[in-house]
């Protein structure tokens, strides 16, 4: 299985996202914001960083790349896709998924280890979590602050869309603690933390039983390999 | 060269973090008659051709596609600068 991740100008972590791919065990490609060319790969993930440098709004002009217009196409024929931080501004602000991002509440850019609680386990990003987990996934942003107005928000909890909750702190004023998202469908996922910064022990976030042992950021990887093969 | 000017503002129930750190500078200056600041963009765009109403018409679907982001932003006016010496926008 191919899963492709797009590089964008100010992408940060497209070469750590490819890592996690390809430690869940699945073919990463790096594919280019400017080319209208998916490569013919069986998912996506839009990485994380400070893309056009914030300009105008986070993930607004890189939003409007020339690949995006394939990336919508594959996402609403049901292809999984993946927005990590920067990534997750960027699918909102093409409407894949609801809400938006302001700056952090506190205004500070924030980098911590993160608790959050898997609230929607049957996504395509998030079948090897159990519902009401609870997984460390680092977290690094200062427009992470999510918004919606209230009919949106109501919404999206009703219907299972809020995917991952801040637990324990709030780290950005986030409304309802809302951490990350998904579309109806489930097979678009945006979230501000960074689990690609979480899938090789000695190099992810601080858990309880060892410094950087932590790894939870690699199910995000196998959850959707395993639904590319359900389909397959 | 006429100039077109797009005025953005945050809605008002979007918390502004901007606005209220110069909200708190202002009181800590003791400019005590501010009750609150909110800060929003304005964008000039310039163009060789006439600023008709076919492209203030453009301009304005720009404003809300693209300048703004409706979830959490307004487009508060769209206008042609005047730029006779006593210029104010119209």
């Amino acid at each position: 299985m191919r899963i492709g991740v797009i590089t964008f100008p100010g992408s940060l972590d497209d070469v750590d996202a490819r890592r996690g791919v390809r430690l869940a065990g699945a073919e990463p490609v790096a594919l280019w914001h400017g080319d209208h060319d998916l490569q013919g790969v069986d998912a996506l993930v839009l990485p994380g960083g400070f893309s056009y440098g914030d300009y105008l709004r986070a993930g607004a002009i890189a939003s409007r790349s020339p690949i995006m217009a394939e990336v919508i196409d594959a996402a609403n024929s049901g292809m999984p896709v993946l927005g990590i931080c920067n990534g997750f501004q960027m699918l909102a602000e093409a409407r894949l998924v609801p809400g938006a991002h302001t700056r952090n509440a506190h205004q500070q850019f924030i980098r911590r280890d993160q608790v959050l609680t898997v609230e929607n386990a049957s996504t395509a990003w998030t079948t090897h979590f159990e519902q009401g987990e609870e997984i460390i996934v680092p977290l690094k942003n200062a427009d992470g602050r999510f918004v919606a107005d209230p009919a949106t928000i109501e919404r999206i909890e009703g219907e299972g869309q809020v995917v991952f909750r801040y637990t324990h702190v709030n780290p950005n004023g986030s409304i309802n603690d809302i951490a990350g998202v998904c579309n109806e469908r489930g097979n678009v996922v945006g979230l501000m933390p960074h689990p690609e910064h979480a899938t090789e022990p000695g190099f992810g976030p601080d858990t309880e039983a060892a410094m950087a042992s932590g790894v939870d950021g690699l199910r995000f990887f196998t959850s959707a390999l395993d639904a590319l093969l359900a389909r397959a | 060269m006429p100039t077109i000017v797009v005025e953005v503002m945050p809605k008002a129930e979007i918390l502004d973090p901007q606005g209220k750190a110069v909200a708190g500078a202002l009181e800590r200056l003791g400019k005590s008659a501010f009750t609150g600041v909110r800060i929003g963009k304005r964008f000039e765009l310039t163009t060789d051709g006439p600023a008709d109403e076919a492209l203030l018409t453009e301009v304005r679907e720009l404003a809300v596609e693209m300048l703004s982001n409706s979830v959490i932003e307004d487009v508060v006016s769209v206008s042609v600068l005047d730029e006779s010496p006593a210029g104010e926008t119209h």
